[in-house]
């Protein structure tokens, strides 16, 4: 195991084996460096990831998310449009019985913001300061 | 609002530093004994493009700005310039940005978010109520609907009476970095690049003083890159947009004038000085050995800087007023014509009024009482800023050449190939600071629990959308039907001629006020969408 490989486990071997994760760019929002980081760390934490590319509408991406079995959803946003394209995608999902599919929020969240974000349902929001091992740390003990 | 009291004397660079010193205006390579750093003024530019530096001209101090609607963003652009601005620089919203009219079920939730929401010809005229369209230089940072907005402006002034002539500013109308980073495309490569053809093509006869693009950096360095991949990809686009118009019949001796860059600021100091001086060196070399361009002027690399962007940090968020400010001095040094800094808050919120007006003041104090504008380039000539600037540009030659041996940028782009090798860097970017390799203070070291007050929150207005939602209907329902057709009609036809300037059919658009969305679904339907591609390895 390669020093990255190890920090991004934090000291475990996988931690996210076997889990199925979407990660999704909803809106208009391009900037998906964030996005891009963060799925290529949850697979080399031992996830299949499925990203979406840019520009999806919340329908697309919960049809994603049922067609492909996902066990959770991580959304990046940074446009400050996240409190409407967070609620129409867990309505989405909802409408499709896919309640089940924890759903994380990434990108520019205000703090005053993130009470409400919880309240929809979002089971973690993670912003950039966010060292990768402590993401995948929380993402593998909320899927548990 | 009132303007200050302006001060008797008019504010400028001093000739004596503060303990009475002379400070000359430049110093040549005598000083040192070298013959190969140069002077500044002379090719190949390393030390800058003009030979008085900033003692000729100063910087244009230009601040992103704009958001809800059209109303808001002209109040706070008066403010800015009441403030001693010297441009403008339009912030547009996402709709706006993709070609989408606010009603569109994808644009809605996106109204007024990050910019202003432009979506017709009477938007835009309240925009620029009031200011004076022949006195400031208005920048626009808008790709996939450049040459839109750009004859929106045209249509403006046309509606004012302001001669085009006299018009300054820039579009960014940089295509190639957004399929790479900032995601704002909306046609495949093909036609874009046509229609930015078109535009810079007809920039250059109808508003000389424009520049009709500013080829960017900026986003693919805060997407991942290094300072020399930075440049290589911007001087790699560059290139393509070169042939593009050699290609239509574009003189470059012309054209080649009115390419302006576009660049990020992070915090390496010495890195991002010869980044700058290596970038135009290379350039103008590329001009003149390539292209066999003899004007001087048309050799020249003038670009823009942002200092902030994904240098700064939400914890402790007013560390960031002094990363700003050692960003803007590096931006001096390396010789900016416009520089942007990012307010504090930027890294979490649009600026409130009290943090813009600090940021502009950041510029300020560094232009008037730092005097380290006095002198142009008075870092040449020094033996790690010469080193350090061969090697950049060394290495940026190399990354250049990889690009070429893949089979150009347009291929690495639709590929996929270039945004894939930006996203492996940033991940190596954030595993550096997240093991701590990278100090970033406040982050991950020298942390305190608690992070700071943010202090004072900007707050969108909540009715702003449904206002733009409002005026967009009150448009359509005012205007003469029978001319939006038939200028769209007219529009459609002229895409369909390869070599035709679009530029005069969606000038007759924006003067008949269609809309952004009717205009670019026009076109939609004659070119189709860009195909991303997805991949993750």
């Amino acid at each position: 195991m390669s020093k990255e490989e190890a920090l991004l486990q934090g000291g475990q071997q996988a931690p996210l084996r076997g889990r199925r994760i979407l990660v999704a760019k909803p809106g208009l929002d391009g900037h998906d460096a964030g996005a891009k980081v963060i799925a290529l760390a949850l697979r080399d934490a031992g996830a299949e990831v499925i990203y979406t590319g840019l520009r999806r509408s919340p329908e697309y991406i919960a049809r994603v998310a049922v067609d492909e079995g996902v066990d959770a959803v991580g959304l990046s946003i940074l446009s400050g449009s996240h409190k409407h394209l967070v609620e129409q995608v867990l309505g989405q999902l909802r409408d499709a019985g896919a309640e089940d599919v924890a759903v994380f929020v990434g990108g520019t969240i205000p703090a005053e913001d993130r009470p409400a974000l919880a309240a929809l349902g979002v089971r973690g929001i993670y912003t950039a300061e966010m060292p990768l091992a402590e993401v995948i740390g929380a993402l593998a003990g909320a899927l548990e | 609002m009132n303007a200050p009291e302006r001060p008797e004397v008019e504010a400028r660079l001093a000739n004596t530093s503060p303990s009475g010193i002379e400070v000359p205006i430049q110093v040549g390579p005598e000083a040192i004994g070298s013959e190969r750093i140069g002077r500044p003024g002379e090719y190949p530019f390393t030390r800058g493009i003009f030979s008085d530096g900033f003692r000729g001209r100063l910087w244009t101090i230009r601040q992103y700005s704009g958001f809800g609607t059209a109303e808001e963003s002209n109040e706070r652009y008066r403010f800015l310039l009441e403030q001693g601005q010297t441009g403008l620089s339009v912030a547009l919203d996402l709709p706006t940005q993709c070609g989408y009219d606010p009603v569109d079920p994808m644009a809605t939730p996106e109204i007024g978010k990050v910019g202003v929401s432009l979506s017709n010809l009477a938007e835009a005229e309240i925009l620029f109520d009031g200011l004076d369209l022949a006195g400031i230089s208005t920048s626009f940072t808008i790709n996939g609907t450049a040459a839109i907005v750009y004859a929106m402006y045209l249509a403006v002034a046309d509606k004012r009476g302001v001669a085009r002539a006299k018009l300054t500013g820039t579009i960014q109308n940089d295509i190639l970095k957004e399929y790479v980073a900032r995601g704002t495309w909306i046609f495949p490569v093909r036609p874009s690049m046509r229609l930015i053809a078109d535009s810079i093509l007809y920039s250059n006869e109808q508003t000389p003083r424009f520049n009709p693009i500013s080829i960017a950096g900026a986003h693919v360095r805060d997407a991942g890159c290094t300072a020399v991949e930075e440049m290589a990809y911007t001087l790699a686009n560059g290139l393509a947009y070169v042939d593009e118009l050699r290609a239509r019949g574009g003189d470059i001796e012309k054209f080649a004038k009115r390419l302006s860059f576009f660049f990020y600021v992070h915090m390496d100091f010495f890195e991002e000085v010869c980044k700058f001086r290596a970038g135009r060196r290379l350039w103008a070399r590329l001009m003149k050995e390539r292209y066999g361009v003899s004007d001087p002027k048309a050799q020249h690399f003038r670009f823009g800087v942002v200092c902030g962007g994904s240098s700064l940090v939400a914890p402790q968020p007013h560390n960031n007023i002094v990363r700003v400010a050692v960003e803007t001095m590096a931006a001096v040094m390396g010789g900016a014509q416009s520089i942007f800094t990012a307010a504090f808050d930027e890294a979490f919120q649009i600026p409130t009024e009290f943090s813009a007006e600090l940021a502009l003041r950041t510029q300020q104090m560094i232009a008037y009482e730092s005097g380290i504008a006095r002198t142009v380039d008075p870092l040449g000539g020094s033996y790690f800023v010469e080193q350090h600037t061969d090697r950049m540009e060394a290495a940026m030659e190399q990354v250049m050449r990889e690009i070429d041996d893949y089979g150009g940028v347009v291929k690495a782009i639709e590929n996929g190939w270039l945004q894939m090798r930006i996203a492996r860097r940033a991940l190596e970017r954030k595993m550096k600071v997240d093991s701590g390799e990278s100090v970033v203070v406040g982050v991950n070291h020298f942390r305190r629990t608690e992070t700071g007050e943010i202090g004072e929150q900007f707050r969108l207005d909540p009715n702003a959308a449904r206002r733009v939602l409002e005026k967009y209907e009150r448009v359509r329902s005012t205007r003469d039907a029978h001319a939006v057709a038939r200028t769209l009609a007219r529009l459609t036809d002229a895409s369909r001629k390869e070599r035709e300037n679009l530029m005069p059919y969606l000038i007759d658009c924006c003067h008949a006020y269609a809309t952004i969305g009717e205009m670019v679904g026009a076109l939609k339907r004659e070119w189709g969408e860009f195909a991303e591609p997805v991949r993750l390895s």
